[in-house]
């Protein structure tokens, strides 16, 4: 194959490969989420859907699901602004998609002589690129709120444009801290800076470089995602579903995935900056160096496949730490979400800048 | 004297570490995940009952849907005395009497309807009746339907049970 069509060729596969990825884990996310939290409920959960009799958990409810979806009728209602009611579902999905592309979900590979980073943009402005990207989903719940020409849906699109705004800012904030230590807002080479040790025992993750950090950007995601205890703006029991009441059919089930997939990019966003990415402890690229000196060879393969299969692992146990977080923790008041926000997150953030800043200074002298 | 003043206790003052509120999430998370596990591990602990399969045992004096009791020979026990249709507080039986081609018979209902729609599940009928010809036993409630005419019993459906 010539240059540039093997270029184009690589990166069609990644789009498709990565993109599929997320929409699958999305798919299994919404059986996690139901069968979670029936267990977690001491119920039994989704167990009727089947195909020739198979039940399999459940397994199929997704699939009944998106079925049903597709085949309800695409209602609009009268007091709607019809252009507005139907954008509105877009501007919810595309940025949750649009920041797939920016996430490292594997070492640099080569093949037929190239070097190709499983990644499909590494941009070199990688989480301003996010932080942008992510930040336009308010535009998508406020507009429904608006659009809708109904109460509800309204107070709920005003619910999280404040929260959403209020917690940008200390989810940027909370960031900055990595971007000192790892001097770069590029994925790969914050994921590449991970890869070291602290104190020759620890690995280099930023978490444990960064922990009030971590905890910050945690909250501030939960907060951003509209999920439990943040999910103000959908609170049912006082605006029957917020922003995205009068939608029904696909609409309603593009909002879901745009919560879910929100849930898998953040769950892979968390894994990248604080848990070292693809990165797995003492495992170079000729294998396993333990701190005490043994060492143990790993074909070239394996480790590639140990590296993906890592940050598989660490993209699914925080997707399920947003639905093991949703079932233990009732919602906030709306004062105390911004109180926790403005109040709490953000001298918290700018301390944690402080601190960083300190010990950084201390260490160069 | 003032008026006697109720002391309510207060919550007691959160500590230092409850405050912030860290510990206390991880401690509920490790609830949640009990459950999670503890239900996946056992399935038969788990209390929901499977409707369609299994069917929750109603106790013995459980007013369910009606049936009417029927002789040796296969005749209704019901000799159309309007005693139940009279007791009914919400009027919802109706019964047609006919004569007997039983000699020792007098009356027997051409048409016993229960209009299953307007019932009350009282048991009213129950007790009216002198020859305890129509029982609430049958331990089940009134199936769904999807007409108004399907929800009205006849005799032929209330005999079956």
């Amino acid at each position: 194959m010539t240059g540039p069509l093997f270029d184009i060729a690589v990166a069609v596969a990644r789009i498709a490969v990565f993109f599929s990825f997320c929409l699958g884990l999305v798919v299994v996310m919404t059986w996690v989420e139901r069968k979670g939290a029936a267990y977690i409920q001491d119920r039994r959960g989704p167990n009727r859907a089947d195909i020739f009799g198979i039940r399999a958990w459940g397994l199929f409810h997704p699939l009944a699901d998106a079925l049903k979806f597709l085949f309800k009728e695409d209602f609009i209602p009268d007091n709607a602004h019809r252009l507005f009611y139907q954008m509105a579902p877009m501007f919810s999905l595309a940025p949750a998609i649009l920041t797939i592309a920016v996430i490292p979900f594997g070492p640099d590979v080569t093949l037929m002589g190239r070097r190709i980073a499983l990644q499909i943009a590494d941009l070199n402005v990688g989480i301003l690129y996010l932080f942008a990207v992510s930040g336009m989903t308010v535009y998508g719940v406020v507009l429904a709120g608006w659009a809708s020409g109904s109460k509800y849906p309204l107070l709920g699109g005003l619910r999280s444009s404040a929260q959403m705004l209020s917690y940008e800012v200390s989810m940027g904030l909370s960031l900055i801290g990595i971007f000192m230590v790892f001097e770069s807002v590029r994925m790969s080479q914050i994921v590449a800076g991970q890869g070291g040790l602290l104190f020759g025992a620890l690995p280099k993750w930023g978490v444990f470089v960064q922990p009030l950090g971590f905890i910050l950007f945690l909250v501030a995601q939960y907060a951003e995602a509209n999920r439990t205890p943040f999910d103000l703006p959908e609170g049912e029991s006082e605006l029957v579903a917020g922003y995205h009441t009068e939608y029904g059919s696909f609409k309603f089930s593009m909002f879901m995935m745009a919560e879910y997939l929100h849930m898998v990019v953040g769950a892979a966003v968390v894994a990248t900056l604080f848990f070292g990415g693809w990165q797995v402890p003492y495992l170079g690229d000729a294998g396993f160096l333990f701190p005490g000196g043994s060492a143990a060879a790993v074909p070239p393969a394996v480790v590639l496949l140990l590296r993906i299969g890592a940050f598989v692992g660490k993209v699914l146990f925080f997707a399920w730490l947003y639905v093991w977080i949703r079932w233990t923790i009732p919602r906030f008041r709306y004062d105390q979400v911004m109180r926790l926000g403005w109040k709490v997150m953000l001298p918290l953030a700018l301390l944690n800048i402080f601190v960083t800043g300190l010990i950084l200074l201390l260490l160069k002298k | 004297m003032t008026i006697g003043v109720k002391k309510v206790a207060r919550p007691r003052k959160m500590s230092f570490p409850e405050s912030l509120y860290l510990v206390e999430i991880v401690k509920g998370l490790g609830v949640t995940m009990g459950h999670l596990l503890s239900n996946i591990v056992r399935q038969e602990g788990i209390k929901t009952i499977e409707y369609p399969e299994v069917r929750r045992v109603m106790p013995p004096r459980f007013r369910g849907r009606h049936r009417l009791m029927k002789r040796e020979n296969g005749a209704p026990r019901c000799v159309a005395c309007y005693c139940c249709a009279t007791a009914c507080p919400a009027k919802c039986i109706t019964i047609v009497a006919g004569e007997s081609p039983d000699p020792g018979v007098e009356k027997y209902p051409v048409r016993f309807d229960i209009d299953m729609l307007r019932c009350v599940f009282c048991g009213m009928c129950v007790e009216a009746c002198p020859c305890d010809a129509i029982r609430m036993d049958t331990g089940w409630f009134t199936s769904p339907d999807d007409t108004r005419e399907k929800l009205i019993f006849t005799i032929d459906t209330l005999l079956e049970k």
